[in-house]
């Protein structure tokens, strides 16, 4: 990372702190924030959270660590997480977990080299009686079938390309 | 229709205005909301039917230093596999949720109220930030509620973030005060010692949306509902082998089969009572309750038709618990790993009678020695399996179950 980069991120992660309080309370909201924006909370951010803070990175760490939603290695700008659990599990999500490798290219727990998504397995996301159930990033898709993969990734693609087309112009 | 809200029968909480129940509330003093409450007989919703009156009773006893503040949190962390009630009330009922908080707030001498919502219904968030808003505009939060003066409450809503564990709810205070979600030992209790060791009451979901019935249309009336030792009507939500999925609400002590014929699940080969944490009831049992006196649940009911694989089932579940035990306690970390590799060994068709023998007395263990509710409850599913369909699971050949 370079160093203006870094001073960037140090800025951010001081307003972050501003606005949600110099306190252990204040840790998630804060990494939440971090985990939204660049899709995981790497070992830097880690360590000027603490130091804000005032606690110690391995307590960071720790929690970064622990929760299924927050991520200490880069991940995808979209994360595609399909439920595992039993219900999904009896609408036959192996299938479509099957198309999703298929589509991407990569196994359960990767990330496509373009960096654009990773696909995890989620525990039950609380869609049992719409399932196969897909969360991508804050989005819910519901009775998801093989065919449809496709559909939600290309719809993830075109919102990567205006995203990108809006940076383009800014 | 709200496509978050998949309601099959009409709810009661559709015949509630918000807004009456505080108003009822209003008009009596801590300690008749409180006995109003303990006299409708409500248990804890989110399935381990704790008398809420009694729970509200001793946050309301507990002292506080000058200054400091006690906290109602409402556990919407709904992550019991089988469950999505709570996605419902919090999608279509949101203000009497809050409005729940409001008068446990008034009844035990809160001033902050925090929503702990679970990170995969995070995209509910905007609509129930729009809630609170709306409700502080209407003067039903912030200071001075309802014009009375000195009674100020607001909540704020924290997310939580993919950890089944933070359901516990000491575990769910750890993750609101920044730390892992590690169950702590209990006593202290929250209602002594919660969030920044101050007094706390957690409920959940739809505990709280059913206080908002009771002060509204009575305790006598929500009594008067269900069963003696289960009073009221209660949420499920059923998923599985059935014609209509979604929520229904039932009275409580209703029977397995009952419940079924309503569903579309009628000639169902077992049922899963409870989520991964429940039990299985098999087809020769469907004639038990579903209420505290027999099988208690928190509303989660999956239905397996015939020709399912039941140890599939249990290996399912099983991965479950593997992925979401905390690790801070052995009986749980090491035992769920434990019996997952003996769902495995059945799989192959390698388990003798012996070492299936083992893995329930290692469930026992794992019952009685877990620290918290999720490792204790870890095994239900697995030991109810083995005991209704252990002639399935047993000297199995490759290929010969397949779902």
């Amino acid at each position: 990372m370079l160093v203006s980069q870094q001073q960037k991120l140090q800025e951010e992660i001081r307003g972050l702190v501003v606005r949600h309080g110099r306190s252990r309370a204040a840790l998630m909201p804060i990494l939440q924030e971090l985990q939204q924006k660049y899709a995981s909370v790497s070992d830097f951010a880690m360590q000027v959270v603490a130091d804000e803070l005032g606690i110690h990175p391995a307590e960071v760490y720790g929690v970064v660590s622990f929760y299924a939603f927050l991520h200490y290695e880069p991940k995808g700008r979209f994360q595609i997480r399909l439920c595992q659990t039993i219900s999904c599990d009896l609408a036959s999500k192996s299938r479509v977990a099957r198309q999703l490798e298929n589509e991407l290219g990569i196994a359960f727990g990767e990330t496509t080299p373009d960096g654009r998504f990773s696909l995890e397995w989620a525990s039950c996301l609380g869609m049992c009686d719409q399932g196969p159930a897909l969360l991508v990033n804050e989005c819910v898709y519901t009775k998801v079938t093989p065919d449809q993969v496709h559909a939600v990734i290309d719809d993830c693609r075109q919102v990567f390309g205006a995203h990108a087309a809006q940076a383009v112009h800014a | 229709m709200n496509p978050l809200n998949s309601k099959k029968t009409p709810l009661t909480f559709d015949t509630i205005e918000p807004g009456t129940g505080l108003k009822a509330a209003m008009t009596k003093s801590r300690a008749d909301i409180i006995g109003e409450i303990a006299a409708s007989n409500l248990r804890g919703r989110g399935g381990a039917g704790f008398p809420t009156g009694t729970k509200w009773n001793l946050a309301a006893a507990a002292r506080i230093a000058p200054g400091a503040s006690k906290f109602i949190v409402c556990n919407a962390d709904e992550g019991e596999p089988g469950t999505f009630k709570d996605r419902v009330l919090l999608a279509d009922y949101a203000d009497l949720v809050f409005e729940g908080m409001t008068i446990a707030a008034r009844a035990v001498g809160a001033a902050k109220g925090i929503l702990y919502l679970r990170g995969e219904y995070v995209y509910m968030r905007p609509h129930l930030m729009g809630v609170l808003h709306r409700r502080r505009q209407a003067g039903l939060l912030g200071p001075g509620i309802c014009g009375t003066a000195g009674f100020d409450f607001d909540i704020e809503i924290r997310m939580g973030a993919g950890a089944y564990v933070c359901g516990e709810e000491t575990a769910l205070i750890e993750s609101l005060e920044g730390h892992r979600g590690e169950p702590r030992n209990r006593p202290p209790f929250p209602v002594d010692t919660g969030f920044l060791g101050q007094p706390t009451v957690v409920n959940n979901v739809e505990t709280l949306a059913s206080v908002t019935a009771i002060l509204a249309k009575g305790a006598a009336w929500f009594k008067a509902i269900g069963t003696d030792r289960s009073a009221g009507f209660k949420l499920f939500s059923i998923s599985g082998d059935c014609a209509e999925p979604g929520v229904y609400e039932f009275p409580l002590g209703l029977t397995v089969r009952e419940l079924l014929d309503k569903v579309g699940g009628t000639g169902a080969k077992a049922v899963q009572i409870g989520g991964a944490s429940g039990t299985c009831v098999p087809a020769s049992e469907f004639d038990r309750r579903i209420a505290f006196e027999d099988v208690a649940t928190g509303g989660s009911i999956i239905v397996f038709g015939q020709g399912r694989d039941m140890l599939h089932v249990a290996k399912n579940f099983m991965e479950f618990f593997v992925e979401e035990s905390c690790g801070q306690c052995t009986p749980c970390r090491a035992g769920n790993a434990k019996l997952l590799g003996g769902i495995q060994m059945l799989e192959r068709g390698g388990c003798s009678t012996a070492y299936l023998q083992e893995l329930l007395a290692l469930s026992e263990t794992m019952q009685l020695a877990s620290k918290c509710g999720l490792g204790q409850s870890g095994p239900n599913a697995f030991v109810s399996i083995v005991k209704h369909f252990q002639d399935e699971l047993l000297g199995r050949t490759a290929a010969a179950h397949v779902t």
